[in-house]
């Protein structure tokens, strides 16, 4: 019988579980809930006090309720109640409801949170572990704030149970993970590290990834733990199969610490010391011999723990690429595994030699597999096998074996599945031009790419195969007759046609002196294909028709006549008719010569990155992010060639880009070969920013009656910086959150907190207006020696569109490394109506923000004043104090300025004793201050001394 | 690991263990595609997959899918032993553990969840630490009255 019948047995909700088991129907079932809730509702509604039992019971239903994907909006109350009951398993479901329906509801949290208080307190360990597996199921930030500084001490004190010490450690990491900057290890880093040494195994194993974690942040400061892990790997390494007890798996010692541990490694450069390194390489090397020991057991726990550790050990001989020996060791390895009769031990060997692939050292020993690897991407059944194998080829791929691998792929591509066939294509194309030695075989390679996958084939890389013909004389020609006859073909791609268009009109005549591809045959055969083309490609044909005309001037007649048809000339097309109006125009009225010019051939591309490679780039990103980006592109470029541009010698081509959106504009290099004088500023907003280097932009004029708008030069350079700025600035000395600032546009708000040395900003930028602002983009700056060592700002980017009435937040994390004066610097650029707005601000960072409050009596306070009396470390000022001298004000400005006040110290009592620390990163620097305000004459005379000489200079600016 | 998932073959789900934070529409999204997608595999493919910027680790015990999302630098068999530990905890516990034990005792597979894995990563590996954590749990509530008088612990 099941363990549960000792507990618990909560009649009602077994019941109420098997009444929506034998539910028929989903209405059935939703009905059923319904009165559920209706029930429970109006107990918790009823006069009559709920015992502990039935909250607990009813709680649990609500939570039921959800799991089964319903929306549950009460309960909360008395679920947060359940949390201070006496009785564990009341106690334990509350957390658990908390912890799958947390709310951000901040009245909650702080009850919750005072319920995780005084569990924490307790001293009770199954108490403590309840509350710390909460904070580590929400880890939202407002636990982080009440409970980061608390659980350091937990993990660390000596009298902690390990069961606790294993929760928190993992409950750190949460926290961390979510409020890095509320989690501040300080102090505890030596001690935290040490517990890699700990006795109890399970501490260890939750222990480590905290330190991964934080190594990976920071690992200077936690450098020592390389030593201790390779120790430590190495006992359970050589430890026999049951010294480790419970901890063994399956006869693998400690499987998941070792995985751990290796992983560890993995955040470092290899071991200096060399007794270190030894120690760590034999336990590379037992691992790897291992591999090849018989079985201890035939379950398939047992190898895959086994393996586990072995691939997380190549792992880690890769990420050193050092070891030669190891390396070629670990590619051998991994080539055995490539036959193995466990599919998933292929596809991990075949994941984990791509990376091997890329290193010098085994690159060779990588390509012996080429034929298995070839035979994987024929006959496994798996796609996700098959699209590892897919990788493997590309990343094995050099100039010796770029054609047969290429070949393989191109044959794969026929039968591949379609989930892949866009990213297959993508990399044939990149390896095609990457290996091409003589250029007819690239050629012939797209254009093989674009008959077996013609659909799969992207603009960019057909786009592509035309960049290169056009740059490569001796491959046009060829090129030429290769289109040629693949438009023979009955049926061909349109991207076939594309292409074929494209390069007939520029180098047709390389092959017109054969008769079966003279001029006329040459048209009739694209214009064979122009009834079952879209748009675009018609449009483009359209094009390739006009150069056809300067071409070749026999067949100037019958191309006129196409174009002066019904169906071109009143096409309901906008595009299309203009085209052949345009065309026709210029192909009547021109003289030869300029006919000659304005359809001259064109001009080769700029070299720059394969824009396939940029695209496959993305494609491999994270997901979402980048297809968006991408989206944004096409949108802009849409924008773009909207019509603008059109009747210059690149028209023909580039016209054709007006009805493809695409980031094409950019990729086929028309911006940089089209004449300046054709744009209009009138367009997107790119266009507006390629040009304006070239000729003005006409910013919109309506918007000119704002003063500073005015005056803020349209272009893409940084405004200097506003000349109330530093009075904004001053406004936000004494405190953190208001409006920075504020015109008919944009408001900008501040929020900002300050710990330590560590500081976070966020930034409202408000729309004031109706309109939406375009290309929004905001850049923080550190002029002078601020930029690198004094202090380090990190920012978190805003969207590009602000839509009218709208507020986007920007967050900014702050780290002061020194002392420092100037105030950095931030900069927003946006389009209103057109019209480019750029301003500068300076951000509120001023050195007072990381003083730390420090309380002192009299004694003290004088005692330190005194040993702080050399001349560098004493400044004083007198200055007229702007402001009236009301007591209670200037009180709230010194507390605002970030000391504490020190009441009862100056015998004085006119005057203000303040005392502080200012918290740097490189050091900490304590300030005592006395202001003594004279109210007759207005005048504060004011001095204050410290350890360091130019924060004087910094902080008087700040007073 | 990112989150973990148990569901029937029907596709519903079980359990659901979010160890990053998302929205509940999300999270509904999540599901629905992983669990269509898995479900849609066949017996004899691998263990793994990629989906999105995470890797999916799978198995199937039963008439239930165990399903794990993780990291990229993640370690893809380890993960497998993950959940196989997890079964067999589940196991261990309630004696030869089917899927309506998960269905009418979910409270129970969440607490023993909760002993194993925390914020996503192993906290305990042992079987006997993790049962006992849960055992001692369970004596608790038999002996709650004299529980509220006797344990407290240095």
């Amino acid at each position: 019988m099941p363990a549960v019948s000792k507990g618990d047995g909560m009649r009602g909700l077994a019941v109420f579980i098997s009444d929506i088991r034998n539910c028929k129907s989903k209405e059935a079932e939703i009905k059923r809930i319904n009165k559920e809730l209706a029930n429970i509702r109006s107990k918790f509604k009823g006069d009559k006090a709920l015992d502990g039992y039935s909250k607990k019971k009813y709680v649990c239903k609500l939570l039921f309720i959800f799991l089964l994907g319903h929306d549950i909006d009460f309960g909360h109350m008395e679920a947060v109640n359940l949390l201070s009951s006496n009785k564990y398993t009341e106690k334990q479901i509350g957390y658990l409801f908390i912890s799958v329906l947390v709310n951000s509801n901040s009245e909650l949290i702080r009850l919750i949170n005072n319920a995780i208080k005084n569990d924490l307190s307790s001293r009770n360990p199954t108490f403590m572990c309840l509350a710390l597996h909460c904070i580590a199921n929400v880890g939202s930030r407002e636990m982080a704030e009440a409970f980061a500084s608390e659980i350091p001490r937990i993990l660390v004190a000596g009298d902690t149970m390990d069961s606790v010490k294993q929760s928190a450690a993992l409950c750190l990491l949460r926290l961390y993970k979510t409020s890095p900057d509320l989690v501040l290890m300080g102090e505890w880093t030596s001690r935290v590290v040490h517990l890699l040494n700990d006795q109890h195994m399970g501490v260890v194993t939750a222990a480590i990834s905290l330190i991964t974690c934080l190594s990976q942040k920071n690992p200077d400061e936690f450098k020592t733990c390389v030593s201790l892990a390779v120790s430590r790997l190495s006992r359970i390494v050589s430890s026999a199969s049951t010294d480790l007890q419970d901890y063994t798996y399956y006869f693998v010692p400690a499987p998941w610490l070792s995985c751990k541990l290796l992983r560890l490694l993995q955040c470092y450069p290899p071991p200096e010391d060399g007794a270190v390194k030894g120690r760590l390489v034999e336990c590379l090397e037992t691992i790897l011999n291992k591999a090849q020991e018989p079985p201890k057991s035939k379950k398939v726990q047992h190898s895959n723990a086994k393996n586990a550790i072995l691939f997380e050990a190549i792992s880690l001989i890769i990420h050193y690429d050092s070891e030669p020996n190891l390396l070629v060791r670990a590619c051998n390895q991994l080539g055995q595994f490539l036959q193995h009769r466990e599919t998933n031990l292929r596809y991990l060997a075949l994941e984990s030699m791509c990376t091997l692939a890329s290193s010098e050292f085994s690159h060779e020993a990588v390509k012996t597999h080429i034929e298995t690897v070839i035979n994987a991407l024929k006959t496994e059944r798996d796609v996700s096998v098959r699209q590892r194998a897919a990788d493997l080829l590309y990343a094995m791929c050099d100039r010796s074996n770029a054609k047969q691998i290429v070949a393989e792929m191109l044959s794969y591509l026929e039968t591949a599945d379609y989930s892949i066939r866009e990213e297959m294509v993508l990399k044939v194309a990149i390896l095609a031009e990457k290996y091409a030695v003589d250029y007819s075989w690239y050629v012939d390679t797209i254009l093989n790419l674009i008959r077996i996958a013609g659909d799969y084939v992207s603009e960019e890389v057909w786009y592509r195969v035309i960049q290169i013909v056009i740059n490569r004389d001796d491959v046009q020609g060829y090129a030429a007759k290769t289109v040629f006859e693949a438009l023979q073909a009955p049926a061909c791609h349109e991207n076939m046609v594309k292409v074929g268009g494209y390069i007939l009109g520029e180098f047709g005549n390389l092959i017109a002196g054969d008769p079966r591809s003279s001029p006329l045959v040459q048209f009739n055969l694209l214009h064979s294909k122009f009834h079952l083309c879209s748009v675009p490609t018609r449009a483009l044909l359209l094009s390739a028709y006009i150069k056809f005309i300067n071409l070749f001037p026999e067949t100037k007649s019958t191309i006129q006549e196409v174009l002066r048809s019904d169906s071109q000339i009143r096409n309901s097309d906008v595009e299309l008719q203009q085209r052949a109006v345009e065309y026709l125009k210029l192909s009547s009225i021109a003289s030869t010569d300029v006919l000659a010019t304005v359809l001259e051939e064109m001009p080769p591309f700029p070299e720059r990155e394969s824009s396939i490679l940029a695209k496959l780039k993305k494609k491999k990103g994270p997901g979402a992010v980048s297809v968006s980006e991408l989206e944004e592109g096409k949108r802009e470029g849409g924008e773009l060639n909207g019509g603008s541009d059109r009747g210059a010698d690149t028209a023909a081509m580039a016209a054709s880009n007006a009805s493809t959106p695409s980031p094409q504009a950019d990729l086929l290099g028309l911006r940089s070969t089209a004449p300046v004088g054709s744009a209009a500023p009138s367009a997107g907003s790119l266009l507006v920013d390629v040009f304006s280097e070239a000729g003005p932009a006409t910013p919109s004029a309506a918007v000119n009656d704002d003063g500073f708008l005015s005056s803020a030069p349209p272009s893409e350079d940084p405004a200097p910086p506003l000349s109330e700025a530093d009075e904004l600035l001053n406004k936000f000395v004494c405190k953190n959150n208001g409006v920075l600032f504020e015109n008919q546009l944009l408001q900008i708000g501040i929020k900002s907190e300050y710990r330590q040395n560590l500081g976070r900003m966020y930034l409202f930028y408000g729309n004031k207006t109706s309109v939406q602002f375009a290309s929004f983009t905001t850049t923080v700056s550190c002029p002078g020696d601020l930029q690198s060592h004094i202090l380090y700002m990190q920012e978190h980017f805003v969207e590009p569109l602000v839509e009218g009435g709208a507020q986007v937040q920007q967050v900014l994390n702050i780290e002061c490394l020194t002392d420092f004066c100037d105030a950095p610097l931030l900069n927003i650029k946006f389009r209103y109506g057109g019209a480019l707005q750029n301003l500068t601000l300076k951000l509120p960072v001023t050195i007072n923000k990381f003083f730390q409050p420090t309380e002192m009596a009299s004694h003290d306070f004088f005692q330190r004043w005194k040993q702080l009396s050399q001349p560098q470390q004493e400044a004083q000022k007198i200055f007229k104090a702007n402001h009236s001298m009301d007591t209670e004000v200037l009180k709230a400005k010194l507390l605002g300025l970030g000391t504490a006040l020190l009441d009862n110290v100056d015998p004085n009592p006119e005057n203000y004793v303040c005392a502080g620390v200012i918290q740097t990163k490189n050091q900490q620097v304590g300030c005592l201050l006395r202001l003594e305000p004279n109210a007759q004459a207005q005048v504060l005379s004011h001095t204050h001394t410290h350890t360091h000489t130019h924060t004087h200079t910094n902080l008087y600016s700040c007073l | 690991m990112q989150f973990m998932l148990l569901f029937s073959r029907q596709g519903k789900l079980r359990l659901q263990k979010w160890y990053v934070p998302l929205s509940d529409k999300e999270k509904k999204k999540i599901t629905r595609e992983l669990v269509q997608t898995v479900l849609a595999r066949k017996p004899k493919m691998c263990s793994f997959l990629e989906w999105r910027d995470l890797k999916i680790v799978y198995k199937r015990y039963a008439s239930l899918y165990f399903c794990c999302a993780i990291e990229d630098q993640d370690n893809e068999l380890i993960t497998l032993e993950i959940i196989h530990r997890y079964v067999e905890l589940l196991d261990k516990y309630f004696g030869s553990v089917c899927e309506l034990d998960i269905i009418f005792n979910f409270e129970k597979a969440y607490f023993i969840l909760d002993e194993f894995l925390l914020g996503g990563e192993a906290q305990e590996t042992s079987k006997k630490n993790v049962l006992k954590a849960i055992e001692q749990a369970d004596l608790l509530q038999e002996s709650e009255d004299e529980y509220l008088s006797v344990k407290i612990f240095k």
